[in-house]
């Protein structure tokens, strides 16, 4: 393979391709697209290492504006081909790009498995919790009775939450951010892209179409630091506009509180993005229920597949030599005439 | 070891079939039979057969196993229509295997298994040892089960279940001693099987041993057969089943192109067997990936050919129907992988252990759109191998995906397996663009070869060759989306003529017999050893008839329309209802005729035998 030995001097129009962008004007992918490229120059992988891969949907256009190898594959299944991807090339910075009908619908299994599995993968999940392209039917991710093409008489299902999910395959990277937070949006890639192992975010993502109020309350200036606590590591989780609100443990829910004559900083939850229990916590935690915790929620390092399989290919190696065509063949009882 | 009085029978072949139930080790007691008979120097060809259930209900007749051998002094093609010999270990186990056996043919079975209540189980009114129905046989009873635990007493360390266990190495034994085999390699297997189990060597070993002097001393068999080495073509011989050759075939295959392995697969009867082989690979650098499902798996070779391995995926029929929304993202995305179908009976789950020939139609067009591939078919276990290497060949050389189409009975039967010289087999190219600057033109992803059609295999990490591929309709040479309805016109048609010019790299179609005459019968894949040796039967009888055996199913040979045109009648015998017939029908335009039969079991000979004699009046 041809790896670029050149000093990465890349910028944000490297990463353009030329083919025009599709998205209905307003739309949040824009805003996620832009993030991308301004992003990928600084994670220090040359340009041809880098591969998106994505399903089907609205999202799933991604890799067709990305100057990089892409993949637009079949509806569901972009795990799956990143992971025969990244198996037999470790050395790709590879990037799923899915939404909530993509990635926890139809293709829920793979994406339970790849995270599982900790594929060195970097998912990013587009969750407007609608169907956009099928022009605005519910989601697995829309809410108990929404109102939708396909559910006049609103949703009877429950949905699920993509972090929780995450989080039952013990995935060793979990991120939640928001289209309309750009600067916070591009930490979190960065993050992810810094990530070895599965990388797993969930972008709250406006579809201006046919679910345009979702994320009332999130987005805007005004309103959105009384509903989303930023986490930081090793920060105690204070939010608020006048940072006068935080988290705290209550036996073993937790619970908003006023800081102040009761309560100080020093009562709140610490964020330790290492904490399993912890991240369940607050992976659990949605608006408007609660305010929505943002920002990466667990972080820890575990061996990805690549390094098992290499190493087992490694060891084989060791003990049996490397393979030998003529010793394989002769491998079983044998005469000759 | 044998005793020079004894009377035997010199013969050119015999069948064999050891039959018990699931959990008695009719399997192993045939495969190491058949290994003795192997490295002896016989042409072998096996046959096992078992339930679909892992444990099915001891006694039952759905809980038989059964394992064929044919092991001969000539070239044999075919485990054999009618057994000979018959090893039977319990009453379900006679029930079904007596009407395959030869009249007069030989039973020897464990007389103690015939109780009340296994003759129940097995459905049986009366013994069938003491009530004449077995009256065309010759019948040995044999207290196998007490005669076996007498000998084992004194082995205190196992139990009477575990002593129970070692019988089927008597009744091995006695097979060893009735055709005159040696026992030493079944000895060293069970010292090298059951290492560190000090007391269940001692057991089997004693076990074998004394079936073997059971059949010396007490004269049981009126019988003993010799069957000498056959004349094979000079060199050395391993025995192989098609699981294993396939598995082998792609190994090597990989090494001849300088690629990776990427095999990802999801479990599957009767596909598994080439997963746990490439599994025990590693130090060949074969990366398995056992995935979540078989959709799964069929994304997963798609990124590994995007990633530039050797991609394989290996399935049965229900998988395939699984896979194929993921095949078409291949064809569309015009990227090499190999498609292994070990066919089995169908439909829906049919018959997970049975073999059949009923996915070809499903190969060819079980897709939506204009979705051309190439399949290609094994014709023996041996030729697993070859077929392994010949699809991963076509493959990189039309970027395109191939099937295999083994089967069932390919799979698990085995045959003497003449081994290559590794370096006698030719590299297979593969071209990979080179990387480009900046200022250089626009990398042209759809941009075809102008002798194979094929697009170029640019591969992630190469610099300057960055694209996107995707299933949506393309403009030619850029490969950008596209819905203009001439590009789209173009693309398919480009698809179908890269797979058709694979037929100028295909070797021509060879016919077996006459070049013209009265009739032809036309055959693919596994069902090549019962109508070679059937229409060579009819051809030593004097009758004008020939085969051509099809390995390449799409494209056809170049020749193939015109041999079909020299006879006065096709045939075509399948284990489907007429499915190579239809094609050929609609291809050619001919009046084709079909031979099917769907029994869940390959064709005999004489089924083959008969036909052409009905055909010919
Ligand atoms: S339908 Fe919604 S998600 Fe799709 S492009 Fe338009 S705004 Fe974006």
């Amino acid at each position: 393979m041809t790896t670029a030995t050149i000093p990465l001097e890349l910028n944000r129009k490297d990463f353009v391709s030329d083919q025009a962008v599709r998205w209905c004007p307003g739309c949040g992918d824009y805003s996620i697209l832009a993030q991308m490229q301004k992003t990928l120059p600084d994670i220090g992988v040359p340009k041809e290492n880098i591969v998106f891969i994505s399903g089907i949907g609205c999202s799933s256009r991604f890799p067709y504006y990305m100057n990089t190898y892409g993949i637009h594959s079949i509806h569901g299944r972009a795990p799956t081909l990143a992971s025969g991807l990244q198996i037999a090339n470790p050395d790709l910075s590879v990037w799923v790009i899915t939404g909530d009908g993509d990635g926890l619908s139809i293709g829920g299994n793979h994406l339970l498995h790849v995270i599982r599995r900790n594929v060195n993968l970097n998912i990013i999940l587009f969750n407007n919790r609608i169907y956009g392209l099928t022009k605005g039917q519910f989601s697995p991710t829309s809410r108990s009775g929404k109102r939708t093409k396909s559910s006049p008489m609103g949703s009877i299902e429950q949905p699920i939450n993509p972090l929780v999910m995450a989080m039952a395959a013990n995935a060793t990277f979990v991120a939640r951010t928001i289209d309309s937070n750009p600067q916070h949006l591009g930490d979190i890639l960065h993050q992810a892209a810094m990530h070895k192992g599965a990388s797993f975010v969930e972008v709250y993502q406006n579809c201006v179409i046919f679910n345009p109020s979702e994320w009332d309350g999130l987005g805007d200036r005004k309103v959105r630091d009384e509903n989303i606590i930023f986490l930081e590591d090793g920060k105690p989780m204070v939010f608020g506009k006048e940072s006068n609100r935080g988290l705290r443990l209550r036996g073993y829910k937790p619970e908003i509180v006023d800081l102040g004559d009761e309560y100080s900083e020093e009562d709140l939850l610490v964020h330790d993005v290492t904490q399993k229990d912890l991240a369940s916590i607050l992976s659990v935690m949605e608006y408007p229920e609660s305010p929505v915790p943002m920002g990466v929620i667990r972080k820890v390092e575990m061996p990805t597949y690549s390094d098992g399989l290499l190493a087992q290919v490694a060891k084989a190696q060791m003990t049996k030599g490397v393979g030998d065509l003529a010793k394989l063949f002769h491998s079983a009882d044998t005469w000759t005439i | 070891m044998s005793d020079s009085t004894d009377l035997f029978n010199e013969l050119e072949s015999v069948v064999i079939r050891f039959a018990g139930d699931s959990g008695d080790g009719m399997q192993l007691t045939g495969t190491q039979f058949t290994n003795t008979a192997a490295v002896i120097g016989n042409d072998v060809s096996t046959m096992p057969d078992f339930p679909a259930e892992i444990r099915a209900p001891a006694g039952t007749l759905a809980g038989v196993s059964g394992f064929q051998v044919n092991f001969s002094s000539r070239d044999i093609l075919t485990p054999g229509d009618t057994p000979r010999v018959l090893f039977a270990m319990n009453p379900a186990a006679l029930k079904v295997s007596v009407p395959a056996l030869e009249s007069g043919g030989t039973i020897i079975v464990n007389s103690d298994a015939f109780t009340r209540s296994n003759l129940a189980k097995a459905g049986y009114e009366s013994n069938p040892l003491e009530d004449g129905s077995l009256e065309g046989f010759q019948l040995i009873d044999v207290p196998l089960t007490s005669l076996n635990r007498e000998a084992l007493k004194d082995i205190e360390e196992l139990s009477t279940k575990d002593k129970d266990r070692c019988q089927n190495f008597f009744a091995l034994g006695m097979a060893f001693w009735m055709f005159d085999r040696p026992l030493d390699m079944t000895v060293d297997w069970i010292q090298k099987k059951f290492a560190g189990k000090d007391a269940v060597i001692e057991g089997n070993i004693k076990a074998l041993h004394t079936g073997y002097y059971f059949g010396e001393t007490t004269r049981t068999f009126q019988h003993r057969y010799r069957i000498r080495p056959a004349t094979l073509p000079p060199g050395t011989y391993r025995k192989v089943t098609g699981n294993e050759a396939m598995a082998m075939g792609l190994v090597t295959a990989a090494k001849k192109m300088g690629k990776t392995l990427f095999y990802g697969t999801y479990p599957i009867t009767p596909a598994s067997d080439i997963l746990h082989s490439l599994a025990t690979l590693r130090n060949f650098d074969v990366r398995t990936f056992q995935a979540e499902d078989e959709i799964a798996a069929m994304g997963s070779v798609i990124g590994a050919a995007f990633g530039g391995a050797l991609a394989v995926t290996g399935t049965s029929g229900p998988g395939v129907a699984l896979k194929s929304e993921a095949i078409n993202l291949g064809i569309m995305l015009e990227l090499p992988m190999v498609i292994i179908n070990v066919q089995r009976g169908g439909p829906s789950t049919g018959l997970p252990t049975k073999t059949e020939q009923s996915d070809l139609l499903q190969a060819m067009y079980g897709r939506n759109g204009e979705s051309p591939i190439v399949v290609i078919a094994p014709s023996g276990p041996a030729d697993c191998f070859n077929a392994a290497i010949e699809a991963s060949r076509l493959a990189v050389r039309a970027m395109t995906p191939v099937f295999v189409l083994s089967d069932g009975f390919l799979a698990n039967s085995s045959e003497p397996w003449l081994i290559p010289n590794p370096d006698d087999i030719p590299a297979i190219e593969v071209k990979h663009p080179q990387g480009r600057a900046a200022d250089d033109a626009p990398f042209l992803p759809y941009k075809r070869d102008p002798e194979t059609m094929a697009r170029p295999w640019a591969i992630p990490g190469t610099q300057g060759l960055e694209h996107r591929l995707g299933g949506l309709s393309k403009e030619p040479e850029t490969g950008n989306v596209s819905y203009v309805p001439e590009h789209n016109e173009q693309m398919n048609s480009d698809r179908a003529e890269k797979i058709a010019r694979l037929a100028e790299v295909i070797p021509d179609q060879e016919v077996f017999g006459p070049e013209e005459g009265d009739l032809l019968l036309v055959s693919w894949g596994g069902t090549f050893g019962a109508v070679r040796s059937g229409v060579a039967r009819a051809q030593r009888d004097g009758k004008s008839v020939a085969h051509a055996h099809l390995r390449y199913l799409n494209p056809f040979p170049k020749n193939l329309g015109d041999i079909l045109k020299r006879y006065k009648q096709v045939i075509v015998p399948e284990l489907n209802r007429g499915q190579l017939a239809f094609l050929l029908r609609g291809h050619f335009a001919m009046d084709i005729k079909s031979y099917s039969k769907m029994h869940a079991r390959p064709f005999k000979i004489s089924e083959i035998t008969s036909k052409i004699e009905e055909a010919l009046g």
